[in-house]
Parts: structure tokens; C-alpha cells; sequence
């Protein structure tokens, strides 16, 4: 398969450029949302229309009512998220919890997508359990209890997950806290008894919670895929996100990266346009070749996801890696380069560095993915 | 089954039956790698036997049209043939500025006759190329050259000194940029090709920081050159020179080789035995770096293949891959500690990690340096004002 879109793929990117530039823009949602302090993050009838547009079942099989297209359309859509930093729940709604909830019983699949698809449900998944990820240690414990389960602990960074229908846990069955076996995924409802939530605000405005269960009660039927077997689905689960969350990260340093390139074309300093200065000329040429660099590892990845190819996994760790590294050159250029105007809350591109911070951060950093890279290749 | 698998399969049969186990080992060095010429000797039967094969079959140029020496693939072809070639670990058959450099140019500029004529030979690695493009006053800014030729109505008489000209020593011709107008920057030089036997012409190799000299000054005095050795138009050579570097770059920045791409975090570990903390990170950014670059160069080569892309993309291409290839270096560097300072030890193989080490140093300056490719991207890409 050649590296670029095809036919297919390159009108998506068309519907999704035009939407995310009109619906999606920076003053439509990211400031009007923030500036009333919504306790979302985002907006609703937004997520609606992502519906309409058809990208919400993007990742959803035909059979269950979506568009059973894969990880290189979704990318299409976040790369757009990315460039107008448009708050939406598609990140964890249609590709981390329709990933996972692909793999569950008819049951949940009947129960949850389609509420996804047609944008009147989100959800959220909570994994991380400290400040950082690491998803390969699971402390969160489930006990069997009559026909069901006991949820007890603790998750942070839950996306959304003060306004979710729905959030995904991954919790611990059986074995200790290390252990590659022994974890299972439930989908816990909203309003399960036990389950609280402190919702934050956080730097790109966004709002995650941190979420307490204390013997939260589910059902036998809130297993997605099988008791103990969890791990493959939370993984099936992180790679699409993590991939999902590089096409977004390529949309941020592109969206800063332009930002920027324009600014320098405008501004004057010392009788000259600042963007005649060789000093900022190579600046500026090195971010555009690292932005298409990491742009060809994440469709490169995407691709190889696709298709399940056996190098999909280290392909996605170095694509998020080296978007996350890209996108944080981007916004640091973007702000220097901006000068004072960079600083202020007025001008737009001190917006992409904070969304930069959280979103590289989300399923593991540049260093989180680098690590892996060395443990992938044997080393 | 399609056209394209059973392509396929008749390239792997062909390329069972016709590529010796001893071309299917790794490069270890120069005397491997066969360049053709009037003075060229094979180094083994195998190496022979493999250039014929190819040479017989088009193979050493697939894409060429059949009438100039190629097997006429088109682009799925080439890639099937690629894939199967480094499947197995084939050798590429025959080296050459005459392919990689000239071919091209020949292609878009020459004359029917040209192609039929140069094309063949370069293909059946009749005649070896150099490049005579730098010269000691013009390297990065090239169009500054002063190396004339005079016209003597039949013929030029072309006085001058170039520099840089890689192999110009073993080299049996040579394409050259020479000022023909001097009222005239970029309108006033002529593409022309001439023999090296040429009375006039000497060369001197320079020795450099890796103790090698593959690259000469090359000296013209009083050369007499045919007016009919030319490519393009007479002084319209500048765009022949500019079609054939973006060529040079692509080549320079490997994006169609493994090597300078590849991980090397694993490879380092098996050879050393272990890795300290602070050099297993560095290697794992460099890997991250190196795959990334990986995937730029596939997709750079499809997007080239279906006509997308931007043709200042080889500009970005070379620097970011001789940048890449640079770094590759100072981590097997330091990752082979005190043994790969050895200069001249067996075990070394005569020090040839310090000596790729510092022959590496010229990737960002030969075909242009860093930082003028990153002018071109500032300038054709990104569109930033100034000259």
C-alpha cells in the first residue's frame, strides 16, 4: 500500500478539513467553551454532528452500524482535531472505547455503539493509575461477587470522564500488580453505585477526573472480551489510541507550524519581514522536514495496524514518540517565534502549546514510547 | 494470479538462478562494490557473472526504456524487483554517477541519439562517470563557477579547476558544468561531456580526515571539447545541473537504502554486550528518529512514483537523512568505545568505524550543504520572503 491517501481517504480528509474548520475552530468551540468554564470541555451538539458527518462509527464494523473503516481514516479526522484544536470525545469515545467495545459480547455491542454513532452518548476509559502511564502495572482490583464483580481503587487522567455515559476500566482479577495476565476490561455506567469522580480542569481546558470505586457492583455481563484474558483488548485498545493520539499531535504541530510560518511572513523587526532572517528561516525549515517526518511514521503506523502486520506495535510506539517530540518543537518554536504576542491569551498559539502538553502525555510520553521502542527492538 | 505476482515469481526464479550466494552477502567495502569502466576488473567470478546477468537482462537500470539498455519496468515492477533483490540480500550489480547522476539528465535533456548512445553504455558499464560540478571558489554557491570554455567554432577550448570530483582518477569521462557566457549568471553554462583522456585534463586525488581520497582536483588546460557534447542547450546547462542535484540529493539522503535508516539500539548491544543506561537512551532516540526517517523515505519514494509531492522534497530528504546518518555515526562511535578509535587494527579492519565515522562529515556538505537545503525549504516550501 502506497504511503498517502487514496481516492477514498483523501475525500474524508476533504469533509474533515472543511468541517473542523468551520464547526470545530478554535473560536467556535475551544475559547467559547472555556471562556463559560463548561464543565464538559467541549460541546455537545458538536459531538452531534460529528454523527451526522459519519465519524463517529468510523472504527465501528458495518455489521454494528458504523463505517468499518480503520486507523488511517480515523487519523484523518484527529489530524484535523489536532490542527483546530477542536475538544471533542472522539479520541476516547470512537477510538479507544469503540476499539475495545468492538471486541465485547452482541450484548455490550448492541448496548453502547449506537449511542456512539449517532453522537447522543461519550464515553471514557480509565487507565492510568498514578501520574504517569503505565498501563503494564494494574493495581485496580475486581473480586468476584455473586454473579458479578466488586470494582475497588483508583484511576487518574479519565478524559472526559465526568461527562461520560460510560467509561472502560481496566481492573485486576486474578495475580499480582505486574502481571501480564489477569486483567479484565469492564464497561462501568455512570451512575454504578460506588463509582465518584473529582473532576480537574487541566491546562488545555480540557477536564478529566479522578476516579474512586469503592465496591462498585457490576454485572457478569459488563466484561468486554473475557475474565482474566483482558490484556490483548486493552492493548488492541491503547495501540489504536495511542496511534489516534500522534494523527492529533501531527495536526498540533502543523496547526502551530502554520501559525508560525505565516507570522513570520508578516511581522517586521529592524525594517525587515522577521521571516528574511536566515536564523529563523533554518529554525523554521528544520520544524516543516521533523513535522513531515513524523506525519510518514504515524500513517506508516496507522497502516501497519491495519493491516495487523507484526511490526504495527513498534511502529505505533516510535510514531507517538516522534510526533509527541515533533509537536512540542512545533509550539516551542511557535510561542519564541511570536514573540510577546506568543505570550498572551489573546493570540491562539500559546493555545497549541498547552494542548501539545496534554495530549502528549495522554497514553504515554515521548520517553514512555521510547523506552518501549528499545524494548521492542530487543535491547 | 495477477501480472504483478507473477512478476514475482518469475523475478525470484530469475534472481535464484542467476544471483550467486556470494553477491547475497552485506557490502563490507569498497573493493566489493563493482563501478564498470574501461579500466574496471572484477574482483571474483560471482561478481562477473552477476553484472552480466543484470546487464543482459536490463537489470542494472530496470526502469530505462529497453532501446537504452533497461528492462523497461514500470513503477510496481521496479518495486517488486527491489523488494525481491533485498529480500535476499542481493548486491546492487554495477555502481555508477552514470546511472544515479547522468542517466536521469540524459533522460529528460538529451538528444535522441545521446540517450541511445551513452544510455547503452552506461547500462552495460561500458564507461565510468565523474561529476565536475564544484570548484575551489564554488562549492555551496555553484553558479559562481568560473571554469570557461571558449568557442572556437567547431569546438570549446575549456581552461579551469574543479574540485570535489569523486573518483576522477578511475573516471573515463567526465559531465561538467563550464561557463560559456560569462556576461551571463545562470544563463551562461553548458552541460558538456567529455573524455578524461582528453590531452589538457589531469587529476590529483585529495587526501582526507578518513585517510582515504576518493575525491580529486581535476585540472583543465586548454582541453579541446567538441561542440556536439552537450546536453540540453548551450549555456542553458544551469537546468540540467539543478534536475540532475535534486537527483544527487535524493541518492545522498538514502531514501531508497536500509542502512542509513536503520535501528541500530539492537545491533550495538550484540556487538558490544551491553549497553549503559545514558547510551541504551540515546540509541532508543536515535531508533525512534531512524524508523520515522524510514517511513519518510517510503512514502517520499511512492508519492515521487504517483507524481504528488513537492519537488523541493529531495532538499528536505538530504538534510534530514545526511543529519541522521551523522548522528548513526557518533553513537557507533561512542557505543564501540576505545575499540573503534583503532586506526589500523585487524579487528577494526584497518579502523573503519573512524574512518566511516569521519567520512560521514561530508554527507551534509557534498550536494549541498545543510544549510543550504534548509534555504531551499525556507524558500520553495515554506515560501519565506528574502533572495
Amino acid at each position: 500500500m502506497a504511503l498517502f491517501y487514496d481516492d477514498d481517504q483523501s475525500m474524508l480528509a476533504d469533509s474533515a478539513t472543511q468541517f473542523m474548520a468551520e464547526e470545530g475552530s478554535i473560536k467556535k468551540q475551544l475559547r467559547h467553551w472555556r471562556d463559560r468554564d463548561c464543565p464538559d470541555g467541549f460541546g455537545h451538539d458538536l459531538w452531534k454532528q460529528f454523527g451526522e458527518m459519519g465519524f463517529t462509527g468510523i472504527l465501528v464494523s458495518e455489521e454494528d452500524g458504523g463505517l468499518g473503516m480503520g486507523n488511517v481514516e480515523a487519523g484523518i479526522v484527529l489530524e484535523q482535531i489536532g490542527r483546530n484544536l477542536t475538544p471533542s470525545p472522539f479520541l476516547t469515545s470512537s477510538v479507544l472505547a469503540a476499539t475495545a467495545i468492538g471486541k465485547g459480547s452482541n450484548d455490550l455491542r448492541g448496548r453502547y455503539l449506537p449511542g456512539l454513532i449517532s453522537g447522543e452518548h461519550v464515553f471514557a476509559v480509565a487507565i492510568d493509575e498514578g501520574a504517569k502511564h503505565r498501563p503494564e502495572r494494574i493495581k485496580t482490583k475486581a473480586e468476584k461477587s455473586g454473579n458479578g464483580f466488586k470494582l475497588n481503587g483508583q484511576k487518574d487522567f479519565v478524559i472526559h470522564g465526568a461527562s461520560a455515559d460510560m467509561m472502560i476500566v481496566a481492573a485486576r482479577t486474578s495475580g499480582s500488580d505486574d502481571d501480564d495476565d489477569g486483567i479484565t476490561l469492564f464497561a462501568v455506567p455512570k451512575d454504578a453505585s460506588g463509582l465518584s469522580q473529582d473532576a480537574v480542569r487541566l491546562v488545555d481546558s480540557s477536564v478529566a477526573t479522578h476516579a474512586k470505586f469503592d465496591n462498585v457492583e457490576l454485572d457478569g455481563d459488563a466484561v468486554i472480551g473475557e475474565v482474566d484474558g483482558g490484556r490483548d483488548v486493552l492493548n488492541a485498545m491503547l495501540h489504536a489510541g495511542r496511534v489516534g493520539a500522534a494523527a492529533e499531535s501531527v495536526g498540533v504541530s502543523a496547526g502551530s507550524m502554520d501559525m508560525t510560518v505565516d507570522y513570520l511572513k508578516q511581522r517586521k523587526q529592524f525594517g525587515k519581514l522577521i521571516g528574511e532572517f536566515q536564523a529563523l528561516q533554518h529554525r523554521a525549515a528544520h520544524l516543516y522536514s521533523d513535522v513531515e517526518i513524523a506525519r510518514a511514521a504515524v500513517i506508516k503506523a496507522q497502516q501497519l495496524l491495519d493491516a495487523e502486520a507484526e511490526s504495527a506495535e513498534l511502529m505505533v510506539s516510535v510514531a507517538k514518540a516522534k510526533a509527541g517530540t515533533t509537536s512540542n518543537l512545533s509550539v516551542r518554536e511557535g510561542v519564541q517565534m511570536h514573540g510577546g504576542i506568543g505570550m498572551t491569551d489573546e493570540y491562539d498559539i500559546g493555545l497549541y502549546m498547552k494542548r501539545d502538553r496534554a495530549l502528549s502525555e495522554f497514553l504515554g510520553d515521548a520517553n514512555y514510547h521510547t523506552e518501549r521502542v528499545a524494548q521492542l527492538s530487543g535491547y | 494470479m495477477s501480472d504483478l505476482d507473477q512478476f514475482r515469481q518469475e523475478t525470484r526464479d530469475w534472481l535464484e538462478a542467476n544471483c550467486p550466494p556470494e553477491m547475497r552477502q552485506p557490502v563490507r567495502d569498497e573493493g566489493d562494490v563493482y563501478w564498470g569502466g574501461r579500466r574496471a576488473k572484477f574482483k571474483s567470478d560471482a561478481q562477473k557473472s552477476w553484472f552480466e546477468a543484470c546487464a543482459a537482462k536490463g537489470y542494472t537500470v530496470p526502469a530505462w526504456p529497453k532501446e537504452y539498455g533497461g528492462a523497461g519496468l514500470d513503477g510496481p515492477q521496479s518495486k517488486v524487483l527491489r523488494q525481491e533483490m533485498s529480500r535476499i540480500g542481493a548486491r546492487p550489480p554495477l555502481s555508477s554517477f552514470g546511472i544515479w547522476m547522468l542517466g536521469p539528465a540524459l533522460l529528460k535533456f538529451g538528444t535522441e541519439e545521446q540517450k541511445i548512445h551513452y544510455l547503452n553504455e552506461i547500462a552495460q558499464g561500458k564507461i565510468r562517470w565523474c561529476q565536475g560540478y564544484s570548484e575551489p571558489g564554488s562549492g555551496s554557491d555553484l553558479v559562481s563557477m568560473q571554469t570557461f570554455g571558449e568557442d572556437k567554432g567547431d569546438h570549446w577550448v575549456v581552461n579551469g579547476q574543479k574540485i570535489w570530483t569523486s573518483y576522477a582518477d578511475e573516471a573515463d569521462w567526465i559531465f561538467c558544468l563550464v561557463r560559456t557566457d560569462k556576461a551571463n549568471k545562470y544563463q551562461g553554462i553548458t552541460f558538456m561531456l567529455f573524455d578524461m583522456e582528453s590531452k589538457g585534463v589531469s587529476t590529483k586525488p585529495i587526501l582526507l580526515i578518513s585517510g582515504n581520497s576518493p575525491f580529486c582536483e581535476t585540472f583543465f588546460d586548454d582541453v579541446e571539447v567538441p561542440k556536439d557534447q552537450f546536453v540540453g542547450e548551450v549555456n542553458r546547462g544551469w537546468d540540467v545541473a539543478k534536475y540532475l542535484l535534486g537527483h544527487e540529493r535524493e541518492m545522498i539522503s538514502g531514501a531508497d537504502s536500509g542502512d542509513r535508516t536503520s535501528a541500530i539500539g539492537a545491533a550495538m548491544l550484540r556487538h558490544t554486550g551491553e549497553l549503559d543506561t545514558m547510551l541504551r537512551a540515546d540509541l532508543a532516540k536515535f531508533d525512534v528518529e531512524a524508523l520515522a526517517y524510514g517511513a519518510m523515505g517510503e512514502k517520499f519514494l511512492d508519492e515521487m512514483k504517483a507524481g504528488k509531492g513537492h519537488p523541493a522534497q529531495p532538499n528536505m530528504m538530504k538534510y534530514a537523512g545526511t543529519e541522521l546518518n551523522k548522528r548513526r555515526h557518533e553513537l557507533m562511535m561512542a557505543a564501540g568505545g576505545s575499540r573503534s578509535l583503532e586506526w589500523d587494527s585487524e579487528e577494526t579492519g584497518g579502523g573503519k568505524p573512524s574512518r566511516g565515522w569521519l567520512r560521514t562529515k561530508a554527507n551534509s556538505i557534498e550536494g549541498g550543504t545543510s544549510e543550504v537545503m534548509l534555504n531551499v525549504v525556507a524558500k520553495r516550501i515554506l515560501d519565506l520572503p528574502g533572495a
